[in-house]
Order: C-alpha cells, then sequence, then structure tokens
C-alpha cells in the first residue's frame, strides 16, 4: 500500500509540530514521510489483536513526592538563559492586540 | 611511563601509587587534542582551564586519602546531550548553542564524586537522532581509524574520543543503538545498560521510554567500573529502578563455563556484510572454546523492530522536543512578530533536517486519526517483540550477534537515504525496545583495517553475565590494536 501524503496534511503536521517550511521543504516532507509510513506498515502484517499496548518495559507505577521546595532559588541563574528579560520576568512577543 | 598506554582502572591505579598524577594525566589528554581534535572533531566543547583546575582539586583530595575508587583522576568525557552545571550543553544542535545549564545530570555528579576529571563535551547526532554523528549542527566527526569514515552514531564523539585517546572514557547515551553501533565503528567497548539502571536527570530526552545513558571505553574492565559509578536509584527520575547488584566490577572472572548463549540465524542473514559476519561467527566460536554452549536459534519479529521504534522514537521525540519555543533558554528568531510566528520560525531556524524530519513523523502518529493505527500498533509490536526475547531468555543466558550490519560508512555516505540509515540499526533497536541490556566488544577489522564489533544482548538486569562474557571474550581475542598516535 502506498501512502500519499497530501498537502494539507503536511500543513496539518506543520501546526501540530510547530514548524514553518518552505514550498521545497513541504514537498520533500510529503515525500519522505510517505516513504517511512509505507515502510512502517510492515507492522500491519503482524495479527495484534487482543495484545496489550506496551508503552513501559516494567511495570511502572506513580512516584510520589511531598509538594515541597527542595532546589532553591534559581531566579537568576535561570533567568540567564533567557533570549530576552525583563525585571526577573521572561519577555515574549505580544500575544495579543 | 606513558598515561596514555593505559586504561582508565590502570591509570587509576597508577595515580593512586604515586607514579602518575591527576594533572599528568590530563596533560596528556590535551596533548593528544592538540594533535588530533582539529580534524576528528569529537568535541563540541572543551574547557582546559577548567579541566585542569579540577584534576589539581582532585589530586589534592587523592593525596589527603579521601578519594580512593577507582576512576579517581582519570579524564572522561561527557556527550552533548548531559547536562554540565555552568558548561554549555548543546544536544550538538543550533536552539541550544548558547545555553548553560544550571545543573549537571545525576550520571555526571556520580562520576565526579568518584573524582573523574571531566575534558569537555562531546559532538553527537543533533538530539542524537542518527547514526553517524554527521546530523551535528557543528560539523561531523571523524573515524579515528580512517578519517574518511564516520566515528558513527549518535554517540559518535564520545565514542571517537575515547579511540584516539581525547580521552580515557566517555559518557553516551543509547536510545536505539547509539552507544553499540558507534563503540562497534571505533574498536572500543560500549554498554547500554538495563533501562531505569541510570538516571536520566539531566539527560535532554529524546525517546524516554528508551533513553539510557551508558560508557564507551578502552575495554570491559573499565566498562564495568564505570557502569559501577553511574549506576544509582534517584527519585529524580520516576523511571529510576532500585537494584543492590550493581557490583559490576565483581563479574570479571573470566569464566563462561556453561553459559548458554544463541545466536538468531535472523541476524545473519541478507543485509550482513561477509567480513562482520566472519569476525562475529570467529568470535562466538572463541567463547565455545572457553567452555559456553554456543547455538543458533530463531529470534521471532526481528524486521519489525525496526519500524516500531521508528514511530515509538519519532512519536515520543515530538512530544519531547516540544519544550524548545525560544522562551526560557535556547536560540530565538529575529523574527518575532506575535508569539505563534516566533514558535515557529525558532524552531524551523533552530532544529535541523533530520530532527524536523522525526518531529512531523512522530506529530502525525500521535494525531486523531492516527494514533490507533501507527503509534498503538507499534506498542504492540513492542510487547511482542519483549515476548520474543522471554522465549530466548528461557532458553539462553545471552544472545550474540553483531552490533551493525557494517563497518563505518564513509562520510556523506549516509544522510540521503533516511530509510537506508535507518536499516543500519536493525541489531540494535530492539534492546531498547525490550528494556535489555546490551555491550559491544571489538572482534577484528574489515578488509580496509575498520573495526568489526560483536553485540551481546542479556536479559534484564542480567549485566553480569553480559560482562562476565566480555571479560572472558576480550582475555582471549588479547589486546585489540589501538588507533591512537604516539604521544
Amino acid at each position: 500500500m502506498a501512502n500519499i501524503i497530501s498537502e494539507e496534511t503536511i500543513e496539518y503536521v506543520g501546526i501540530l509540530a510547530k514548524l514553518e517550511l518552505s514550498d521545497e521543504e513541504k514537498k520533500q516532507a510529503r515525500k519522505d514521510m510517505a516513504r517511512m509510513l509505507d515502510y512502517i506498515d510492515q507492522l500491519n502484517e503482524l495479527d495484534t489483536e487482543g495484545v496489550e499496548p506496551m508503552s513501559h518495559v516494567f511495570s511502572v507505577e506513580n512516584v510520589l513526592r511531598r509538594d515541597v521546595v527542595t532546589g532553591g532559588d534559581m531566579r537568576d541563574a535561570l533567568l540567564a538563559n533567557a533570549p530576552e528579560e525583563k525585571d526577573g520576568m521572561f519577555v515574549v512577543p505580544r500575544t495579543f492586540e | 611511563m606513558k598515561p596514555m598506554d593505559l586504561t582508565a582502572a590502570e591509570l587509576g591505579r597508577a595515580i593512586k601509587e604515586k607514579q602518575t598524577t591527576a594533572m599528568e594525566a590530563m596533560q596528556a589528554v590535551f596533548e593528544v587534542i592538540g594533535k588530533r581534535e582539529e580534524s576528528l572533531n569529537c568535541y563540541v566543547t572543551v574547557d582546559r582551564e577548567a579541566a585542569f583546575q579540577r584534576a589539581e582539586e582532585v589530586q589534592k583530595r587523592i593525596d589527603r586519602g579521601e578519594l580512593t575508587g577507582p576512576l579517581a583522576g582519570v579524564p572522561v568525557a561527557v556527550k552533548d546531550n548531559l547536562c554540565t552545571k555552568g558548561m554549555r550543553t548543546t544536544c550538538s544542535s543550533r536552539i541550544l548553542g548558547n545555553f548553560v545549564p544550571s545543573y549537571t545530570a545525576e550520571a555526571v555528579v556520580k562520576l565526579e564524586e568518584a573524582g573523574a576529571v571531566i575534558i569537555g563535551k562531546t559532538n553527537m547526532d543533533e538530539f542524537a537522532m542518527g547514526s553517524t554523528t554527521e546530523t551535528s549542527a557543528f560539523g561531523p566527526t571523524r573515524n579515528p581509524w580512517n578519517e574518511a569514515y564516520v566515528p558513527g552514531g549518535s554517540s559518535g564523539g564520545s565514542a571517537a574520543a575515547v579511540a584516539a585517546g581525547e580521552c580515557f572514557m566517555a559518557l553516551g547515551s543509547d536510545t536505539g543503538g547509539s552507544i553499540r553501533q558507534p563503540a562497534s565503528f571505533c574498536g572500543i567497548v560500549g554498554m547500554k545498560p538495563t533501562y531505569g539502571t541510570v538516571s536520566r536527570y539531566g539527560l535532554i530526552a529524546y525517546g524516554s521510554s528508551l533513553d539510557q545513558i551508558g560508557p564507551l571505553c578502552r575495554d570491559v574492565t573499565d566498562c564495568a567500573a564505570m557502569l559501577e559509578v553511574i549506576s544509582s536509584h534517584d527519585a529524580k527520575d520516576s523511571t529510576s529502578i532500585a537494584r543492590e547488584d550493581t557490583d559490576f566490577t565483581a563479574a570479571l572472572t573470566g569464566d563462561t563455563a556453561g553459559l548458554r548463549i544463541g545466536i538468531p540465524r535472523a541476524y545473519f542473514a541478507e543485509g550482513l556484510a561477509p567480513a562482520v559476519r566472519e569476525r562475529v561467527l570467529a568470535a562466538a566460536e572463541v567463547l565455545r572454546e572457553r567452555g559456553a554452549i554456543v547455538e543458533e536459534f530463531d529470534l521471532d519479529l526481528v524486521q519489525y523492530a525496526i519500524p516500531a521504534y521508528y514511530t515509538i522514537a519519532s512519536a515520543e521525540a515530538s512530544s519531547n522536543l516540544e519544550r524548545f519555543d525560544g522562551i526560557k533558554y535556547g536560540y530565538r528568531s529575529g523574527e518575532t512578530e506575535g508569539l505563534h510566528k516566533m514558535y515557529k520560525k525558532t524552531r524551523s531556524e533552530g532544529f535541523g533536517e533530520e530532527v524536523k524530519r522525526r518531529i512531523m513523523l512522530g506529530s502525525f502518529v500521535l494525531s486523531s486519526g492516527y494514533y490507533d493505527a501507527y503509534y498503538l500498533k507499534a506498542l504492540r509490536v513492542k510487547a511482542l517483540i519483549r515476548q520474543a526475547f522471554d522465549a530466548a531468555f528461557s532458553a539462553f543466558d545471552l544472545i550474540l550477534g553483531p552490533a551493525a550490519p557494517t563497518t563505518a560508512p564513509l562520510l556523506g555516505e549516509s544522510l540521503q537515504d533516511p530509510i537506508k540509515m535507518y536499516l543500519g540499526d536493525i541489531y540494535t533497536v530492539a534492546v531498547n525496545l525490550a528494556g535489555l541490556p546490551g555491550i559491544t566488544v571489538p572482534c577484528g577489522l574489515d578488509n580496509t583495517g575498520l573495526p568489526v564489533g560483536m553485540q551481546l544482548i542479556g536479559n534484564c538486569f542480567e549485566e553480569k553475565k553480559l560482562l562476565r562474557a566480555a571479560f572472558a571474550y576480550e582475555k582471549a581475542r588479547g589486546a585489540f590494536a589501538a588507533c591512537r598516535e604516539e604521544a
């Protein structure tokens, strides 16, 4: 089965992935993804009826801890990596008019 | 005595016995770096001044009798996806090109507590996505055995640095073979421990359910010593496992009598380079001669591991890499008209081609309408693959095969055809899907003089059996030719 990835699908994936692609990149991405899905489709040869999806190899239980501060005040160290900061806050572009 | 001729364990002993010092060892490393780093490009960041300063501090603590472990004073390298406080950590990506962490990864903390001295951060495929170290935003690393070839990946910088003598040992991470395959291509020992053995705290995540940190070393003894130091139960990693059997060096007995070793027929089928087949089977013969019971068997589902792996790893990557948005750290695009536009521009300019390809695939397989058909299907296949290994380990102690179908490819040969590159992961990815430990040990050279690696796979928590067999093989094999230049 050959997959065909439409322009709309790549647009949608671009929105989900928060990526902006040039027309050339979109063309390549459609081709790459179709080929990869063709390859992945061979999993359909396997009957997995009744098999539980295994997200984790070992049975994991919730690991709980008390909600207390342990890391101390690292504000300045964390802000030092910010692309833009002002008065102890991260600056972001305008989000609404 | 030349420090560079020693393994890490031997160096640690020599320092303890006052035959050399941590500073002399660091000096020897920097002599090699001076000669070879410009062409090999093993490191993204080297902090010479801090390395010597720390070597001096460690030496003082050794002299005072405060540091007595086997790695005290040993210069080590750390893959650049492990956070190091105050030292730039890039994941070999433009998007983290200027990121300086405010904390240190737990595995690195453990190394520092043991007195190992960090030299710098090693090059890798961007966000550990790749098999050649060519997707790095800081240029490819070259294979020290022959600089026309890649070192493998994604921990290619760590593997090349160990092989060339630009460090004594290194940390890597392995999501689908990223320690074992470059170790094989560079003629060194590399190990991926059982999932949960080494804390992932401070490891910048790629596929969280598959990622595991492990050692890249000159020999099996160093590998056991390093694993012993970095294994820990860590409350900061909720998948970390409390283990009591982490005295891995105790497994280096050389005894293989009665060990049942299975060779999957499918691991020696079409697509395997003849030289690799021959060297790996010869290594199996060595283990048989030393008392192991070696038999062929049929491991099920081998060909389904790669499609299942790339579905799951890409899905997890698309979620894990969502956090790189240009707000709190890392690269931000100059074009910042509106928040959403800024996110998109930042990520499109900050990520390389292979990373974008996997984020898009991952976003697609997780999207409404495709989640069941792709993502859940892959998780069901993962359960079947785990069952296939369970069946294998009911008959065998260990599984033996190649680490990769070929020796190292030429630079520039792999990236044009992603699927072809992914197929090179056939012997390594299933180990990550099933959470198993695996080790690669050099077992010969091909006709062009490039190293071939044998891979041993164990059941969960059976690192000691792996190390036992690997150590016995290594002893029987004798010294493996080094590619280090005379320092």
